[in-house]
């Protein structure tokens, strides 16, 4: 059904302003039956905003859509459903507490009863290759279970175009192979797949076209797989990219040891803890890989003091930290960057100033005698903003007024720049656009090479292969032994992670 | 069609600006009532807002009210504004408000009739005290047991009123009053009194510690790290535990807070304008407190200007019923409207309006 210049969407001079940034400007392309099509571009290119016309979550300022030659403006997103367009989300709008079926019906206008529906559930995942038990609770499932739940939700209503957000961030290596294979096989169906990611590889190795946005703007459409990665990656950002450089350097004593960390986790649904132990020498990077909900945040909120433990499960330069707060390990070295921007490392309605002060107050020494100097703080808020390039009409502005990467590189540069001697970064580059990460990853570097003992916990494999000394990897809030980076293969490294989640469903599924 | 618009930084000049906005659509919307009730509606207007202060008639009576009655809603509004900022809702600031004055009055009885000066002080200390107990109960509950203080606190109001009963008829009431119920007077007995300080004026202790307590807070807010915290984990409760802020201090320290500047708003009250403990000697300042907190945008000079425009309303609003016949339901359903439109444009801080241009669903 592909080629033969049929199209499916075409959308032409889309526009969409907000106040103060314009998201699209005269946005236009084709996507044709079957084509699995890319949307590329950096945090803030605008590919948000331009599928959320699509699915008729936000209205354009002016510009036209056409489906399948009719004209195309949804109000709403149950009508872009009605007309075949189906979207699985970066973020999963799922309840834990209710099961598979549960939570597919909840998304449908008009669910059947439970049984058919869980039957069609079980059919639709035969089919597709995606095994997942339509009776398992949402709470017990790993990320990338999660995901097929959402995209058999898609599925159920046998779209013809269907829009995936960034879908890759959140899966294990065969995961990610198992959800390709799905996306070829509905793409021979028929089906357009609409791609946003902004991991090149994946792209050069799935998608028939790609259309690059940049500020908002079409820069260039291509066919990914006649372009290297690092052609791709200069389109989106329109220079030249510079890997981060570094150099290797004799390691120094142990700055951070966790021994037999053991930490239930606070939330219900969480993972605990079991068993941690690892130790960072100064001037080294030790990366934790891991499939999101493995006990990413319980690791982070255990080694920033959030949650308490004993005494010596954790030391900072020898010294037993485990049962101080957050502000005491500031004290002895140890900064954190956890992976929530807004509302986790940043206030959202708070200025940078106020910001600045929220991490920094110990060790900057901005506060005497209980009295907060502000001349003080709002130099180190300048002189984060200056240091790390955060693009901000000025540090009073509101936190959640910055985008992703921004805000990011301000979280980063504030940790940072505190001169510690321990740092613990939970997905540093999250949502950051190729050059604001690149600099990130550069200053975490930079920071192991002066000499602190540095943590990056992260999904990203490519950014832990480029950047870390050590490889290790949480599963089911277990910790494996730490390996040299150098020389691991992506299937080790796959393996490391727990390979495919849910595999053994698929043999429950039909016996 | 109007669209809402959320600013990527609130606007710190619709911040201040829709209390302002919101009194003159108050006044515009009840002038229309008060016109429909078949009054005159600048005249009902002027009764209310102007005529207590400078009407030549009433104002010598009721321009000191203004003080008096706005000093006990300030202070204890500035105390729940703390623990509102920070997400700690108490709701009992009433029940704190009486045992205060229980506390306070029993203190100052237990010398009767000493002439002592450090009486006075400890019956202030005891008040504060009273208060305090009374709000460390929520917050021991919430901190160890994880109860509701909304609850809590709400429920104590209670029994505290009930308490009152039981101290004006038994322990508390007055050796010579006949076997009326209702403590001595502790206006009348100089040892006690809480005086108007300047004649005519309305000022007694307890305006004064509010205008002190308005001054502190706003120092503890916008210079002191406790301040700082007190803020951040209203709005960012994680954010607030990453900075290394201890939810369960926070909780007491806001509690108790709240609790002793209630209890001492209630000292004074039975030392001065009310001056004794009788079974209906609390008005509802603790319950009404919480609108004026609000009303205030948890500011604390936000709060001292809400504070004296309630006050206003209820004095003003006394002399409309008394001077126009207006119904006290018309009064009321005012004062519900001042409520009403600050809380419909207090959006335009965060939101701005634009007009659609037809492309609406």
């Amino acid at each position: 059904m592909t080629g033969t210049g049929e199209v499916l969407l075409r959308i032409e001079g889309l526009t969409k302003a907000y106040p103060g940034v314009v998201a699209n400007s005269d946005v236009s392309f084709a996507v044709a039956p079957g084509e699995v099509h890319a949307l590329l571009g950096e945090n803030g290119a605008g590919k948000s905003t331009l599928v959320k016309m699509i699915y008729g979550l936000v209205k354009p300022d002016s510009g036209t859509m056409t489906l399948r030659g009719a004209a195309y403006a949804p109000s709403k997103p149950g009508v872009a459903r009605q007309q075949g367009v189906a979207m699985v989300f970066q973020h999963f709008s799922l309840f834990e507490a209710l099961n598979v079926a549960e939570n597919v019906a909840l998304g449908m206008q008009n669910p059947p009863g439970m049984r058919t529906l869980a039957s069609r559930i079980r059919q639709v995942s035969q089919d597709y290759g995606l095994p997942l038990d339509p009776d398992r609770l949402v709470g017990d499932l790993s990320a990338g279970e999660r995901q097929r739940v959402e995209i058999i939700r898609c599925l159920l209503q046998d779209p013809k175009l269907l829009i995936m957000d960034e879908p890759t961030s959140v899966l294990t290596p065969q995961e990610v192979d198992i959800l390709f294979q799905t996306l070829r096989q509905l793409s021979a169906e028929g089906t357009a797949i609409l791609y946003i990611s902004h991991k090149l590889e994946e792209i050069r190795a799935l998608c028939d076209a790609a259309t690059i946005l940049r500020r908002g703007k079409v820069v260039a459409t291509c066919t990914p797989r006649e372009k290297s990665a690092r052609d791709l990656a200069e389109m989106m950002v329109g220079e030249t990219l510079t890997p981060p450089a570094r150099s290797a350097k004799a390691k120094g004593a142990v700055a951070l040891e966790v021994s037999g960390l053991s930490v239930p986790s606070p939330n219900p649904f969480g993972t605990s803890l079991k068993n941690i132990g690892f130790s960072v020498q100064k001037g080294e990077i030790l990366g934790i890989a891991g499939v999101a909900g493995n006990g990413q945040d319980e690791l982070l909120l255990a080694l920033s003091g959030e949650v308490r433990t004993a005494r010596d499960r954790i030391r900072i330069n020898g010294e037993g930290c485990g049962d101080a707060g957050p502000n005491e390990r500031r004290r002895a070295g140890l900064v954190a960057a956890p992976e929530e921007r807004l509302g986790h490392a940043a206030a959202p309605d708070m200025s940078l100033t106020e910001n600045a002060l929220l991490s920094g107050a110990v060790r900057k020494g901005l506060v005497s005698r209980g009295f907060i100097d502000w001349a003080a703080t709002r130099a180190f808020a300048g002189q984060i903003v200056d240091g790390f390039d955060v693009r901000t009409p000025g540090i009073w502005v509101a936190a959640r007024a910055l985008s992703g990467g921004n805000l990011q590189k301000f979280v980063v540069g504030r940790e940072l720049s505190q001169a510690p001697t321990v740092v613990v970064v939970n997905q540093p580059t999250w949502g950051v656009d190729a050059s604001a990460a690149a600099a990130i990853r550069q200053a975490l570097i930079d920071r192991a090479a002066e000499g602190a003992a540095v943590v990056v916990i992260s999904q990203d494999l490519d950014e832990l292969l480029e950047i870390t000394d050590r490889f290790a990897a949480l599963n089911g809030g277990r910790l494996t032994e730490p390996r040299p980076t150098q020389g691991l293969t992506v299937e080790e490294i796959g393996l490391m992670m727990g390979g495919a989640h849910g595999m053994e469903v698929a043999h429950h599924v039909h016996p | 069609m109007f669209i809402l618009e959320k600013r990527p930084t609130p606007s710190r000049f619709w911040m201040a600006a829709t209390p302002i906005l919101a009194v003159i659509l108050t006044m515009i919307a009840g002038g229309l009532m008060f016109a429909i009730l078949g009054k005159d509606p600048f005249v009902a207007i002027r009764t209310i807002f102007w005529d207590p202060l400078f009407d030549p008639q009433f104002a010598s009576y009721s321009r000191p009210q203004l003080l008096v009655k706005a000093g006990p809603l300030i202070l204890i509004a500035i105390g729940l504004s703390l623990g509102f900022r920070a997400g700690i809702w108490n709701i009992g600031a009433e029940g704190q408000y009486i045992m205060g004055a229980i506390f306070g009055a029993a203190a100052g009885l237990a010398f009767y009739p000493s002439e002592n000066r450090l009486i006075f002080p400890l019956m202030v200390a005891a008040g504060a005290f009273g208060g305090w107990v009374w709000a460390m109960i929520p917050a021991i509950l919430r901190t160890r047991f994880r109860t509701n203080e909304i609850l809590v606190s709400l429920l104590l109001v209670y029994v505290a009123q009930s308490l009152l009963a039981s101290m004006a008829l038994g322990a508390l009431r007055s050796p010579d009053g006949g076997g009326f119920p209702g403590s001595r007077n502790l206006s009348q007995w100089a040892t006690s009194a809480n005086p108007e300080l300047i004649v005519g004026t309305g000022m007694h202790w307890g305006v004064v510690t509010a205008f002190i307590a308005v001054i502190a807070s706003y120092i503890l807010l916008q210079r002191h790290i406790l301040g700082f915290q007190i803020r951040l984990a209203g709005e960012a409760p994680r954010a607030a535990r990453f900075a290394g802020v201890n939810p369960n201090r926070l909780v007491v320290l806001c509690l108790g807070v709240s609790g002793a500047l209630a209890g001492l708003a209630g000292l004074f009250e039975v030392t001065g304008p009310a001056g004794q403990i009788s079974i209906d000697f609390n008005s509802g300042y603790g319950f009404t407190a919480i609108i004026v907190a609000f009303l205030g945008r948890l500011n604390p000079i936000g709060i001292l200007l809400a504070g004296l425009l309630m006050a206003l309303t209820y004095i003003g609003g006394e002399l409309a019923q008394f001077m126009l016949g207006l119904p006290s339901a018309a009064i009321q359903a005012f004062q519900g409207m001042l409520l009403f439109f600050l809380l419909a444009v207090d959006m335009l801080g965060n939101y701005r309006i634009r007009l659609g241009f037809g492309r609406a669903a």
